[in-house]
């Protein structure tokens, strides 16, 4: 019965193709490697030839310079290192607020405009196409150039109150100043955020399990007020607001928001924000119109239907190209240049370059760093994306 | 900063070998193009502004110079407008042959930035422009005061450090463009500006109402302004920085535009050299032997691009003052033809 096949061929090894495509891959990546090292030993034999210093040894020496806007301490003493965090963090803080801002703007925009209400629908269609289709450099000069460029000089301030100052120089707000003691209201606080979690965990469980639903919202409002605001009392109040005060040139201590952030937030914001109201829309039309007639025949209100059945289902659609408008508001952030915002592309890509002449250092940094937060951005979206992604079974 | 260094390095190889190395020298590669690239200011009145599509000013005089040098006719140039950020990567990296653009000569500009100054065109220093209804009479009363400074440029270190040895607290705005500083400080988003003392006359001219503003008396720094070329082409380097003393010693020998082939029947030995007449100094740079009476002829002597771009035949009517001929007081000095 066994009866023997005749023993195959073995094919010369060069025919064979799991060899052959090993083969193929060692070539590539060699190629690679050499136009690499070529590029690099061009790019070195070339700095070298006409005496332009490389290295990074300059991040350490002083940078001579001032930056009017830093979240961390900084003074012209400070090194160029110091310069890159400085840049780096004004970039993450536009970034991050505007990436908030646009999208609570964008979600408000996109269900208004599926409203019944034709007013408010028609209102949203054109913000949007209005906004959509203005380059965004345009309008960061227009903010910039000729709506903040309307405010007030310095001692004819628009006074809010003693309190809050707006002029050209930008928004002057009270800064909080902690005394001790505050410590215990940031620890009650802490506390408070996990007992909200817990109980919300247990308000589930038991809805899920009793169907009896619990009025979590309220309590943890109450929770999350409550009991930092005791402690504050309890500890003596300790905390108290520096007024910014008008002393010669300009308003001194508070907080300020410079025209240059501002605008620049505004423009990316208003800008963003119309692509995610598309986006939103999109999704929230993207969820069959038998969901909402099931779940209103179910005996939910509209706003629950929306809340719980629609947004659920929508938010599957809307975060992968809601994800495409975060990693484009950050890059589009590096236009900051354009007014003066000490961003990444402005101070460091900019000035730093100027100053030390090492244009291909600077300007490689700069681009790892782009790339790191486009990185991390999609990597915490990807992450958000499969928690909420559909669950086959 | 670690692991920085290893990703930066991975992606400088993805960077396209920049300043890919450059065939030949500088005056071949010129010659074969037949035209000289010049980076120029992008608009700084005297000094180089373009109005009706031609770039007039003293800058770019000193291109037309050297283009006279080389080819014989001054208009074989090509411009390129930069901002201050930009031109010394634009100078660095090929894309220009020689830098015109009111550039300070420094020290780490010269070493580590891998550039040559040829010579010094203007003499300057920096100072501030105030709106008078702040009655300023000092810089030193600037304590708190917002300032208005070009991104990347000698005058924003200059700043920082006269407000640090002053003990006054600044708050400096720096834009990419000197008109972007100009527009501001008419808004009143900054209280004072500050840039080369000649930059600021320029820049008021270019104001709404230039009455309003007063340039404030103190002077607090050096600014040597001059040409640049990069490092490594001593032949072109040459070139550049002969065509700027040819200029100067024009003036000191009294030879310019109207008479210089006048001059030429000259018995003075200096001005036969100068043009070409006795020896052959010029066939030394690798141009024609009259070629300093070229740049002479076609473009004018070191006073004369000074009074017509700058001086009192110009909107500026700047004084020479440090940039009078050094028997007449001022600095302007240039080595003997010989």
């Amino acid at each position: 019965m066994a009866e023997h096949a005749p023993a195959p061929v073995k094919p010369p090894f060069w025919n064979d193709p799991w060899i052959r495509a090993i083969l193929f891959q060692a070539i590539a990546l060699v190629v690679t490697i050499a136009f690499g090292l070529y590029i690099f030993d061009n790019t070195q034999a070339n700095l070298r030839r006409l005496g332009i210093a490389s290295g990074f040894d300059f991040l350490s020496s002083p940078s001579g310079f001032d930056i009017i806007q830093s979240l961390i301490p900084y003074s012209a003493t400070s090194s160029y290192g110091r310069v890159f965090w400085v840049a780096l963090l004004n970039t993450l803080l536009v970034s991050a607020l505007g990436i908030v801002l646009a999208t609570l703007l964008g979600f408000v925009i996109g269900i208004a405009r599926l409203s019944k209400n034709w007013l408010i629908s028609r209102l949203a269609l054109v913000y949007i196409e209005t906004f959509r289709n203005i380059p965004l450099l345009l309008q960061i000069f227009f903010w910039y150039f000729a709506v903040l460029r309307a405010m007030p000089a310095p001692r004819q301030s628009l006074n809010l109150g003693d309190m809050v100052f707006l002029n050209i120089r930008g928004l002057y707000l009270p800064a909080p100043e902690f005394q001790t003691g505050f410590g215990w209201v940031l620890a009650a606080f802490g506390i408070t955020v996990v007992l909200t979690v817990l109980l919300a965990r247990w308000a589930r469980r038991r809805q899920r399990a009793t169907g009896r639903q619990f009025p979590i919202f309220s309590i943890a409002l109450a929770l999350l007020l409550g009991l930092p605001l005791l402690t504050f009392w309890l500890a003596g109040s300790p905390l108290v607001w520096q007024i910014p005060e008008l002393q010669g040139f300009n308003f001194r201590g508070g907080w300020v928001i410079i025209p240059e952030m501002a605008s620049l937030l505004l423009a990316l914001t208003i800008y963003t924000a119309t692509f995610i109201a598309e986006i939103v829309r999109a999704g929230i039309q993207a969820v069959s119109h038998g969901q909402t007639e099931a779940s209103l025949s179910l005996g939910l209100t509209s706003s629950l239907t929306l809340r719980l059945i629609i947004l659920p289902q929508a938010l599957r659609v809307i975060i992968p190209p809601l994800t495409n408008q975060y990693l484009n508001l950050t890059k589009n952030s590096s236009l900051a240049a354009a007014i003066g915002y000490p961003d990444l592309v402005s101070a460091f890509a900019g000035t730093v370059l100027n100053q030390t002449g090492q244009a291909i250092e600077c300007i490689a940094i700069t681009m790892a760093v782009y790339l790191t937060i486009s990185l991390l951005i999609s990597l915490m979206m990807n992450w958000y994306n499969r928690r909420v992604a559909l669950v086959e079974r | 900063m670690n692991p920085l260094k290893t990703f930066t390095t991975v992606t400088i190889l993805l960077l396209t070998a920049s300043g890919a190395a450059h065939a030949g020298t500088t005056l071949d590669a010129i010659k074969k193009n037949g035209f000289i690239k010049c980076g120029v200011s992008d608009g700084l009145p005297g000094f180089s502004f373009a109005e009706k599509g031609n770039y007039n000013g003293i800058d770019v005089d000193v291109c037309r110079a050297v283009a006279a040098a080389v080819f014989g006719d001054p208009t074989k140039i090509k411009f390129t407008p930069l901002t201050a950020k930009e031109r010394l990567t634009a100078l660095q990296s090929g894309e220009i042959d020689v830098l015109s653009r009111n550039t300070t000569w420094t020290s780490s500009r010269d070493s580590a930035q891998g550039l040559n100054f040829t010579g010094v065109t203007y003499y300057d220093g920096q100072g501030f422009l105030v709106n008078k209804k702040l009655g300023i009479k000092s810089a030193k009363q600037l304590d708190g005061a917002t300032v208005c400074v070009q991104a990347g440029t000698t005058t924003e270190l200059n700043l920082s450090d006269y407000f640090r040895t002053n003990k006054m607290k600044l708050t400096p705005i720096t834009y990419d463009k000197s008109d972007e500083s100009a527009k501001s400080l008419e808004a009143g988003r900054c209280d004072v500006l500050t840039s080369d003392q000649s930059q600021l006359y320029a820049q008021r001219i270019k104001l709404a109402k230039p009455d309003e503003y007063i340039v404030l008396p103190e002077v607090i720094s050096k600014e040597p302004l001059g040409p640049v070329v990069r490092h490594g082409d001593d032949d072109w380097f040459d070139i550049v920085k002969w065509t700027l003393f040819v200029m100067v010693n024009a003036e000191e020998l009294g030879v310019n535009s109207k008479n210089v082939e006048e001059m030429k029947k000259s018995t003075n030995p200096d001005v036969k050299r100068l043009l070409g007449v006795e020896g052959d100094k010029g066939k030394d740079f690798g141009l024609a032997n009259d070629w300093m009476a070229v740049v002479i002829k076609q473009v004018g002597n070191y006073g004369e691009i000074f009074e017509r771009n700058v001086g009192q035949g110009s909107p500026l009517k700047i004084q020479r003052g440090l940039n009078a001929l050094w028997n007449q007081g001022g600095l302007q000095y240039a080595p003997p033809v010989r």
